[in-house]
Parts: structure tokens; sequence; C-alpha cells
């Protein structure tokens, strides 16, 4: 029996350890805010916080995490309200929206990591994430304004 | 107008009312407005508006019914139905938006609903083609202004007073001389009671009286949710008792199982049923191609299992394929005459004649559309009734298709439209909602079919792959005085068709037959080329290679004769006019030509102002160039203009975009400027990386580490969106699609100016290293 914390709720999993934590989140725990974009760690689309680091969970077996924290997009904040999702709405930044999840779970870490983080900083952290549609630009402005303040 | 003396719209008219009489759709029910006669047909006068769209003869025609879009609660929200498919342009809210606006609604205290799949009731929701705004505009605003209309009638009477006293004004219906008030909410039943206006005489708001549209204030309907994990896209679907399925597929288009071994499979943790699924021969239109489906009970299982898969196929006619060889062939076909499209003058003669002649081979490869959400679909189908949830672009055609597929009746399928994580044209085939709903049927419970992204990149329909040459012939002065276009590639139609060997006329029209340039001598050929896999639309579709090739050309042609670019450009264009169609029937994106003409004085304005705009002829410091393209599609004018820095081992960046677009009368400009700053970044990842190859019969890409596409370490660090500003009754013109195709000719200009190196073949890899 593994035990994992997901935002803040103890949870267990009596199944292959090997599982991708992505299919446990999504299928098995129906967290479904984090997507599966291309299940090799190449998108960021699945990009979780594990204790304070960010990781993509298509490729972290759920033994991995085991005994550790896991924040997904649903526990970032209480409301929604974290100032890189605020940020994320006043830049209006999503097209399709369907990587966002990812990258705001990426830009959360990096700010705890580097709270002041520069341009050029900002698309080196972000350049694991990709947006197919093409919100880069919106994505660089955004985690700027939540690092100034929202 | 022709939307009455339509044929295919008259039948959906009969049908409209029939099925209006039996049903409504459960999330009217219990809402404010209820009941009352249809109105299906817009009755539209030539006085009312100056313009018409091809929306009437689109599968279904249009619909222009407030009952059918519009429901008022009695604690006043309003409910406005999305009938087309939210994939990033923002048309969930566009659309909506529209309504509201007529209808004097409060935006804040307006619900979207998404239309499930039923083009009777809704009229055509086909979400391609750059379409929306351009063929609901005026629909939309009918339909809020007849809203607007019942609920001040409903006040009028209410009062006892002529309704021409009364007015709707931000959610209620004032009457100023008494000063009295109703909000919708408290006029929702009463105005349920009103009928229908005619829609022939409807007065709609004057433009400067707008609140929301032209604006750019209203951020999209489903930002919160997205920005916290809760919009929900066709992954997300969850029901009880569902299975998690992923397929292997033969590896070759038209490839066959031969045998499987399931054992394997069949021992991984968590995996149920190894089954095999319904394939059909090549080419099916958007029927599967079959394969064996592992089921388990979490997608995780599913993928391991397949893993564990022994497979034999048999790779049937495409075992050959291969994309090197397929080059050459198309190249070769590009250097013989071919099908005559499109003749102006006397081409041949007039290069014999030139001074000189510029010959330009290009190459555009296949390219994947790899949206962030790989296909994915949830059936239930239960007897003769199926119910599906699926991020599809063809709400319609996905019921039409489940129905043929299952051999049921179509009004016994309810398709579920999602969220799109991303479409770009992939989505318009429904290949992944049939495989939902095939094995559904057989396992007798809910499935998820989830594609991997190796399965979408090695299974797509995949942008055709082109060879354009050109030839331009000069006089002594540097005019051009003749132009050939030769443009080989596998068409579209060769996805429904066997044997088809060319283009069809909606491709011919993106970028050949249409090519604006005034020159006296024009030939177009269409030499032969048969498909080897599964071609579709890619957003653009051959208005990718075709501008590429004609935006080079102009490049080549100001290198040639010292000119600048710019100059160049606008000389080929020549003069402003209306062009006259140069063949018989010209596609003309659906649209009829009076309204949609192609207006060269309009293709000037856009080049002028990105000019202006994007400072044209600035100085740029050692190793930048500057390029310019234009191109008209989606019956939009979009120019571009590209910064390039190329350093000295060959890396390539661009500091600075911009684009000027003119697409005619508009609804979101914050929307537009996204759309188009997503074209650059799209633009730019397959021009630097885009291709799909294959080797025997097979995709050699698998993945995003093999197929590229653009991150944002490598994006333009600032893209400039211009919005030409519409004239009064401008028809509203594309948006999603007209922004990638010149972005790539735009770049190859920068990068000659900058390095004095032509790009003629996609994508440009390692070609600056050498």
């Amino acid at each position: 029996m593994i035990k994992i914390r997901i935002n803040g709720q103890e949870q267990s999993w009596d199944g292959d350890p090997d599982l991708p934590l992505l299919w446990f989140l999504r299928d098995e725990a129906g967290l479904t805010g984090t997507k599966f974009g291309c299940g090799q760690a190449l998108c960021g689309a699945c990009t979780v916080i594990v204790d304070k680091e960010a990781v993509r969970a298509c490729i972290t077996s759920i033994n991995d995490v085991a005994g550790r924290e896991v924040t997904t997009i649903e526990g970032l904040h209480p409301t929604g309200d974290h100032p890189v999702q605020k940020a994320w709405r006043q830049v209006n930044v999503p097209q399709c929206g369907f990587c966002q999840a990812g990258q705001i779970m990426q830009a959360a870490a990096l700010l705890m990591e580097n709270p002041k983080p520069s341009h050029e900083q900002i698309r080196e952290a972000m350049a694991g994430n990709i947006c197919r549609c093409g919100c880069y630009q919106r994505i660089e402005n955004a985690v700027h304004l939540a690092s100034t303040g929202v | 107008m022709n939307f009455i003396d339509n044929p295919r719209k008259l039948r959906g008219f009969e049908k409209h009312i029939k099925v209006e009489k039996v049903s409504r759709r459960s999330i009217l029910k219990g809402l404010g407005v209820t009941g009352g006669f249809v109105l299906a047909a817009p009755v539209m006068t030539r006085q009312a508006f100056a313009y018409e769209t091809g929306a009437g003869k689109m599968p279904h025609g249009v619909v222009v019914d407030p009952r059918v879009f519009v429901a008022v609660a009695p604690d006043g929200i309003v409910t406005i139905l999305a009938h087309r498919s939210e994939m990033g342009t923002g048309v969930r809210t566009s659309l909506p938006l529209i309504v509201a606006e007529e209808m004097e609604a409060d935006w804040s205290r307006v619900k979207v609903e998404q239309a499930h799949g039923d083009e009777v009731k809704f009229g055509n929701q086909d979400t391609d083609g750059s379409r929306s705004t351009r063929h609901y505009l005026i629909p939309m605003r009918q339909i809020g202004a007849s809203a607007r209309i019942m609920l001040e009638q409903a006040a009028a009477k209410r009062w006892g007073v002529p309704a021409a006293e009364v007015k709707a004004v931000n959610h209620e219906v004032v009457h100023s001389a008494s000063g009295r008030k109703l909000g919708y909410g408290e006029l929702a039943a009463d105005a349920a009671k009103q009928s229908v206006p005619s829609i022939e005489g409807l007065k709609l708001k004057d433009p400067k009286d707008f609140r929301y549209l032209t604006k750019g204030r209203i951020g999209i309907v489903d930002l919160h949710d997205i920005t916290t994990g809760k919009a929900r896209y066709g992954a997300d679907i969850r029901l009880p008792g569902m299975k998690y399925a992923v397929i292997a597929r033969p590896p070759v288009t038209g490839g066959t199982l031969v045998s499987f071994d399931p054992d394997a499979a069949l021992k991984v943790p968590g995996v149920e049923k190894v089954m095999k699924v319904r394939g059909w021969p090549w080419p099916s239109k958007f029927q599967p191609l079959g394969g064996v489906a592992v089921i388990a009970r979490n997608t995780g299982a599913a993928i391991k299992g397949r893993d564990a898969l022994k497979l034999t196929w048999d790779d049937g006619a495409n075992a050959k394929y291969d994309s090197v060889a397929y080059r050459k062939e198309l190249e070769d076909a590009s250097r013989k005459p071919g099908l005559v499209v499109r003749q102006e003058g006397d081409a041949d003669a007039a290069l014999k004649s030139a001074d000189k002649v510029i010959v330009g081979e290009y190459y555009i490869p296949h390219l994947a559309h790899v949206s962030m959400e790989p296909p994915v679909a949830v059936a239930d189908v239960k007897d003769d009734k199926a119910e599906i949830w699926a991020p599809v672009q063809s709400p319609g055609g996905t019921r039409e298709d489940v129905a043929k597929t299952l051999g049921i009746p179509e009004q016994n399928v309810t398709v579920n439209v999602t969220l799109l994580g991303g479409g770009f044209g992939r989505k318009s085939k429904c290949d992944f909602a049939l495989e939902a709903a095939l094995l559904s049927k057989e396992l007798g419970t809910p499935v998820k079919v989830q594609w991997t992204r190796e399965d979408d990149v090695q299974h797509d329909f995949l942008h055709t792959v082109s060879a354009e040459r050109i030839e331009a012939g000069l006089d002594k002065n540097g005019k051009v005085i003749a132009w050939r276009h030769r443009s080989v590639a596998p068409s579209i139609a060769s996805t429904f068709a066997a044997d088809t060997v060319h283009q069809a006329p909606f491709e011919l029209g993106m970028g050949l037959v249409d090519m604006p340039f005034e020159i006296a001598n024009i030939s177009c050929e269409n030499p032969e080329a048969a498909a080897h896999t599964r071609i579709g639309w890619f957003r653009s579709v051959s208005n990718i290679p075709r501008a590429f090739a004609v935006q080079s050309m102009v490049g080549e042609i100001a290198h040639a004769t010292g000119r600048d670019q710019k100059e160049t450009l606008l000389a080929l264009i020549g003069s402003p006019r209306i062009v006259k169609p140069a063949v018989k029937d010209l596609w003309n994106y659906g649209e009829p030509y009076d309204s949609y003409p192609i207006d060269t004085a309009r293709l000037r304005k856009v080049v002028e102002l990105v000019a202006e705009k994007g400072e044209w002829g600035r100085q740029v410091p050692k190793g930048h160039g500057l390029g310019i393209a234009v191109h008209r599609s989606f019956v939009s004018y979009i120019a571009t203009i590209v910064e390039v820095a190329v350093d000295d081992k060959g890396k390539l960046t661009v500091p600075r975009v911009d684009t000027a677009i003119d697409c005619g009368t508009y609804v979101n400009p914050e929307r537009i400027a996204s759309q188009i700053e997503g074209a650059a970044i799209m633009g730019l990842g397959l021009a630097k990386y885009g291709e799909i190859t294959f080797k025997d019969g097979k995709v050699e890409q698998k993945n995003f580490d093999d197929f590229q596409v653009l991150r944002m370490d490598e994006a333009p660090l600032i893209t400039n969106v211009h919005i030409v500003p519409p004239g009064p009754d401008t028809p509203p013109s594309g948006v999603g699609e007209p922004g990638v195709p010149p972005f790539a000719p735009a770049l190859m200009n920068a990068i000659f100016a900058a390095t004095g190196k032509r790009i003629r073949a996609l994508p440009i890899g390692k070609q600056l290293e050498a």
C-alpha cells in the first residue's frame, strides 16, 4: 500500500507501484486538471509540484512520490487566486487552455525558487512546457506580472 | 439572399420544425423562454445588409431563432448557446457575446452553454475554415435583437404602453416617460409568449453604441476554469463504470492485422481485456484504422498492456512509401507539364521571349497537427442508443458518422462537445469517436479511447506534402511578364476517394488559381500526385505551400532586379482593383464573390500598414534581416514582416514580428491578436522544424523530441498585431487560419536579407549551419 498526500489529503494505492502518477491522479483520484500531452516528459502538460519542485507526472511513478506531498492545479490555491493564476487571467493568456495547468504549475514552482526571475530566466524555465496555440509571449508576460505583484 | 432558395436549407427547415415539436433541449427546460413558433430561416433583405455570406450553403445552413439559442431564467440569468466548438479561437465567447450585445444583456449575468451536435436544430456546426464569425456575425446579431424585442414587447404590454416607448438597456427594459423598469428575469415568462419578430426589417444596433463588440475587453468565458484546472476537455470526462482503452493501429496506412498474442498484455496489472477493433479499407473518409484495443482500469495500465502486445501486420499497398523517393517524384512531376488549371495570356511564349527567367523550386513536407490534447473520446453505447463526449470540430458530422458506423438512427446519437485542447483541423475527423463507439458497443460499458502522442503523430490526417515550382519571366526593365506555377501535392480528396491524383477546387483555390498578381501571362498547373497516407486539413491548408512559394519568389525577384522587397511586392500586386476571377467557379472559400472579391486595394493596404507600423526599411544590426510577405486566405488579407537574427553558427532567432490583418468587421480584437501571435509561433515552429517523413510506409517521428514544435525560449521576442479598421458593412472574414501562411516566406526573405542564403525547402533544420 502506497500512501501519498495530494493537495493536503492522504490517498492510498495498492495497485501497480510503477503506475505513472499522472494516471493515478487523472483516472484513479479523479483530478483531471493535470493533463496528458506526451507521456515522455517532453511537453510539461502534466506538471505538478512534489514538495517544492516541479515534476512531470507522466514519468514519475506513484512509488516515487510515496510519503511526499503532491500539489496539482486543483490544490494550488483554495479559490484559484494564486498570483500566477491571477496574472494568467489578467493577461488573458490561454487560447485552447489545455497546456495551461502545466504552465501555471511550472511558473508557480519557478517563483518559489526565484521570486524575481528575469525575462531570460522565465523563458528558460518555461521552455519545457509546450503550447501549440502559441501563447508564449503572454505566458512570459504573466509570469513577469506574477513576480512583480498582480 | 440564397438562404431560402437553398434546397439543403429547406430540408433542414422542415426537419427543424418537426424536431422542435417533439422535444426541446434539456437545458432550456424550466427557464423562462419556452414554446412558441420557430423561425428557422433568416429572411434578410439586401437593404438590411450590404453583403451575403456562404453560410446558407453549408450543410444544414443557418438557424436564426432566439428560442433555440437564448433562454432567460426568472432570476435574470441569460443562457446563450454556443453551437461552434471551442479549440482556442475564443468562438465560445465571441458568438454568445454578439447575441448579448444585441439583446442588451449584461455579460456578467450571461451563462454560456455548449450545444450538442444537432445541425437540424442549430444549423451548421463545422468549426473549421475560419468561418464562425464570418458566417454568424449577422445571424447572432439577429438572434439577440429578436430576443431584445420580445422582452421589450412583454414590458410594453404589462405597462399598457406602445412598444415604441420602451427600450431595453443593460438587462432591463425601461419606460423613460414614467420612469418604470423591469428586469429581464421579471419579463422572462411574458417574453416567451411574444411572437418572434420577423427578421426582415429587424433593427440592429448602431455600431457606435456597441458595449462589447469590437472593444476587446471581455476575457474568454472559460478563463477562470482553465486557470484552476476545472475546464473539461475530452480527456476529462469520467463516467461510472467507464473503462480505459488504448489501441494499437496498423503502422502503415491501409495495413491490416494478421494476428496478435494478448497473453503478456493480459498479465499487466489493471489490464482487463484485449480485443480487435474493426478497421475500414483505405481510403474510408474518417473511419477507424482498426487494430487491437487494450481495455484497462486506467490509461496507464492500458498503455503498459499495449506495449506488451505481440502484433503481426500486413502493411498493404503503402508499404513502400518513402519520403525521400516521394519528394523526388513530386519534384520531377513539377518539372513537366501537368493539368492546366488556370491560363491567362500565353505564359509559354512569354517565358520564351523573356529577358530573364527566374526559377524557384520549393518543397514543403508533411506536417502533423499535434494539438496539445491528443485525440480522445468517451462513448456510452447501449442497445440502439449512443452517447459520445468528445473534443470534435464537427459535432454534426460526428453524429452522422457514429450513427452510420453503428447502424442506428441519427436521432439516437447524442454528441456532447467538450472543450478542445487544440484542433487545427485534426479534430474535424472523428475517427477517435468512432473507435470509442465501436468498443463501447462491444463491451456494453462506457469507454474512453485515449490516443497517446505517438498514436497522434503516427496516425494523423497529415498536412499534404508539396513541390511548388515557379518560373517568372522578366522583361528587360525587370517587369514580370510571365508566371508559371506548378503545384504538385496529394489531395485531401484522396482520403475520401481512391485514385485521386489531382487537387480539388478548394485546394487549387488556396493561393494558386486565385493568386492576385497583375501579370499578363499566367499559367497554373497541377501535375498528378497519388497519396500514400491519410491527408487532411491542417490549419491554413494549401495556403501554407502556396504562400511559401509565391512570396519567396517575390523575394527572389526583388533580389534579381536589385529592388526593395516591399516595392517589388506592390508592383506585382499591381493597381488597386477587384480582380476578375481567373477561373470559372472560383472556390473563394465558399463565399459569394460579390461580397468577398479579391480586392487588391485591401491587399496593398495591409502591405502598406505593416510596412509603416513595422518600420520597414529600418536599420537592423549586422546578422539581422527583414523580410515581408502578404497573402489573402479565408477571404482575409494578412501581411507580415519578420526580423531575423542569424549568428555565425547559423542559430536563428526572431527579435520582432509585425503583422497587419484586414479581417473586415470584427468582434473581439483581443482574440484576433492572440490568434496572430499564435500563428507567428506556429509559423516559426513549422519553418524551423516541421516535418513528418515516411520510411517503409511508416511515419518516422513519434513524439515532441523528433517532431519538434516551437518552445518558449525560441519564440519571437515581440509580435505586434495591427488590425485594419473595417469600413462600414465590410463583411467579416477569417482570423484563425490566415495568420500562418505569410510567416514562413517572410522569414525566408528575412534570412536571405540577413545571410544571402535562400532556403527553398522546409524545414530549415540545419540548412543555415552549412
